[in-house]
């Protein structure tokens, strides 16, 4: 490695270890989204709910934005005191902080669906279940999908930082060249993976958004 | 076993806290009627309206549709039998137009290929092209989504339509449309609406009925002829609004109203009879009907002089072309034929044929004026038939048809008691 700059370095580190980075940008790609869809799962009922009982959106809504505050090295730490090493604490770090997103999203695009659709939806006799799915549901998909990207997007670094704890992902990589004398290369081998995986993700996200807005308006 | 009607709706009452919204609505609506709700806003209509398919529940009383209690009923499968059309139109935006014109059909799982043939016969009806079934609302206009939005109302054959406000939101040429639209409908198609307006040239357009809503009570229910003619009181009158009063007149008058009685002679009468009727009755000419009274002719003064010697009967010489009104007929649509053909009488005749009278010039003058009496309108339509008479009232020269004996043009009492004598 001597006598090479930085960006021969990289392509070096590349060239020797990419089997190595493919496997951890998919282990963290994994970690994150498993994150954000256990989230979605339970977020979404969550915001669904909070739409039609309003006196609960605001501690709902309350509570999600307090875990928000807490500083994602902090909280990783916290969870595992209880869950210990490896990557379960990391995914549930990520579902807690992707909460936030996703039920104020789901909760917001409910509460814009246009109230004439709704009537009019009930009057020509859709049951509760009926006007759900077929009418609050896929009006108010681009919004619950702008805070799915927002989470995705979150979940990615909070990932990164997983790696504390022993879970794997890109992070690992980052970690291993700031530990490293001159390990410049090896933190860029990790950190531009990470950050290409988030403006991906934002993008293809960004897409499915106004994909879905588009049949909407 | 009593007669029950489609929709029956006894002691009504809705009540929101303190707030009277409807208190004891009573009516009953024979199948095919065309009903209107119009009133002020928070005169309750569209709370009527909307506890008939159970969107709001009553407070008490009943609403019966054949006889079954909606109370007692599964709200979802009522409002499936039930159309239903907002002013907001309501679309399902990521829905194609065919899918939203069969929501109901779909709820109610018809098979596929009765589907497919009933959303094309529905936008047909909607006068809409084929191929805009496959299209996305947001790419129709205003208008045509709500013609969308009516059809949708009716894709599962329901009996019972509620539309509230539909075309509020509509420019007045498209709204003309869809009411001719909606008009047509419930013409051909038999179908019941009951229509919520606060716009009185609508429900005097559209209904069989209207019921004058305020404070939450009924203030009249009558049909538009009766509403126009006798308004129940000064709230009904000013809804109605001093214009349109004055302009009923005309269009709600039947020629059967404004007819005098007419003088006429038996076909098989003789040339002299009918001369002594002429002269005992000061006219110049007869109206010739059959021994039942069927119209079949007029014979005039002329004829009778060239066929005096050669002719026997009055059916021999009598003119059988005689240009006549039925009596249902309302006179604005009647009186521009009148007054462009020149008559100066035109016999009235019901509808089995039977003379029953004659309507003059002078009496349709007599009508334009009252309307106009008041000066205060000054509508294109009276300015025409207002014109007619007077620049002709002097003239002598009727083409065809019955003549007065010289009519004193300038004289208002006169004319009239001449002309009636005419045939």
């Amino acid at each position: 490695m001597q006598g090479m700059n930085l960006w021969q370095q990289l392509v070096y580190y590349f060239t020797h270890n990419g089997q190595y980075i493919l496997d951890q940008f998919n282990r963290h790609f994994l970690i994150s989204i498993y994150g954000v869809i256990i989230a979605a799962i339970v977020g979404i009922p969550i915001g669904v709910y909070i739409s039609r009982h309003r006196h609960l959106a605001a501690w709902v809504v309350g509570a999600a934005n307090v875990i928000q505050t807490v500083p994602s090295l902090a909280m990783v730490s916290i969870i595992m005191l209880g869950l210990g090493l490896g990557v379960n604490t990391v995914i549930l770090t990520v579902f807690l902080y992707s909460l936030l997103p996703i039920i104020k999203n789901t909760d917001t695009g409910m509460r814009n669906v246009n109230p004439d659709i709704l009537d009019a939806g009930k009057g020509m006799g859709m049951t509760r279940w009926q006007i759900l799915r077929q009418i609050e549901l896929p009006l108010s998909l681009s919004v619950i999908m702008a805070g799915l990207r927002n989470a995705l997007v979150l979940a990615i670094g909070v990932t990164a930082i997983g790696s504390f704890v022993g879970a794997g992902g890109l992070g690992d990589i980052i970690i291993r060249g700031t530990n490293a004398t001159s390990g410049g290369a090896i933190i860029l081998a990790g950190a531009l993976p990470t950050a290409l995986m988030a403006i991906i993700s934002d993008g293809v996200l960004g897409y499915l958004e106004r994909h879905f807005a588009a049949r909407t308006q | 076993m009593a007669l029950t009607a489609f929709l029956e709706i006894s002691h009504l009452r809705k009540v929101y806290g303190d707030n009277v919204a409807v208190s004891d609505f009573n009516i009953s609506v024979e199948r095919g009627e065309f009903i209107c709700f119009i009133g002020t806003s928070g005169s309750g209509k569209t709370t009527t309206m909307r506890m008939i398919n159970r969107m709001n529940e009553p407070t008490s009383g009943t609403i019966k549709i054949n006889g079954e209690d909606v109370t007692k009923m599964d709200p979802v499968k009522l409002r499936r039998r039930i159309g239903y059309v907002i002013q907001n139109i309501g679309l399902l935006p990521h829905l194609t137009i065919k899918d939203n014109i069969l929501m109901v059909p779909k709820m109610l799982k018809w098979d596929q290929k009765r589907m497919d043939e009933r959303a094309v016969e529905m936008i047909k009806m909607a006068e809409l092209p084929e191929d805009y079934l496959d299209r996305y609302p947001s790419e129709l206009s205003g208008g045509q989504q709500q013609r969308v939005g009516v059809v949708r109302a009716l894709a599962a054959d329901q009996e019972l339509i509620l539309m509230d406000e539909p075309f509020g939101a509509l420019d007045p040429i498209t709204r003309d449309a869809l009411q001719d639209l909606v008009k047509d409908l419930q013409e051909r198609l038999g179908k019941t609406f009951v229509f919520v307006t606060h716009d009185m040239d609508e429900a005097l357009k559209l209904s069989t009925r209207i019921v004058v809503m305020s404070h939450g009570e009924e203030v009249q229910v009558d049909s538009p002829e009766e509403i126009l003619r006798h308004p129940a009181n000064k709230f009904v009158a000013d809804l109605i609004g001093e214009d349109r009063l004055i302009q009923a007149k005309p269009t709600i008058t039947t020629v059967g109203q404004i007819a005098r009685p007419a003088v006429s002679i038996v076909q098989t009468a003789t040339l002299r009879e009918a001369l002594t009727l002429m002269h005992k009755t000061r006219v110049d000419t007869l109206l010739v009907t059959d021994p039942d009274g069927i119209l079949r002719g007029y014979v005039d003064l002329e004829v009778i002089n060239d066929h005096f010697r050669t002719a026997d009967t009055v059916e021999s010489v009598m003119n059988p072309k005689v240009f006549y009104v039925r009596q249902s007929a309302v006179i604005s649509d009647t009186v521009d034929r009148i007054l462009k053909r020149g008559y100066r009488n035109v016999p009235v005749v019901d509808n089995a044929g039977k003379l029953t009278g004659i309507v003059t010039r002078a009496a349709l003058v007599d009508m334009v004026y009252d309307a106009l009496g008041s000066g205060t309108s000054n509508d294109d339509g009276q300015d025409r038939s207002t014109d007619g008479p007077r620049t002709d009232i002097g003239t002598t020269d009727v083409k065809e048809g019955a003549h007065a004996v010289d009519p004193t043009p300038d004289d208002k009492e006169e004319v009239p008691a001449n002309n009636g004598h005419l045939s």
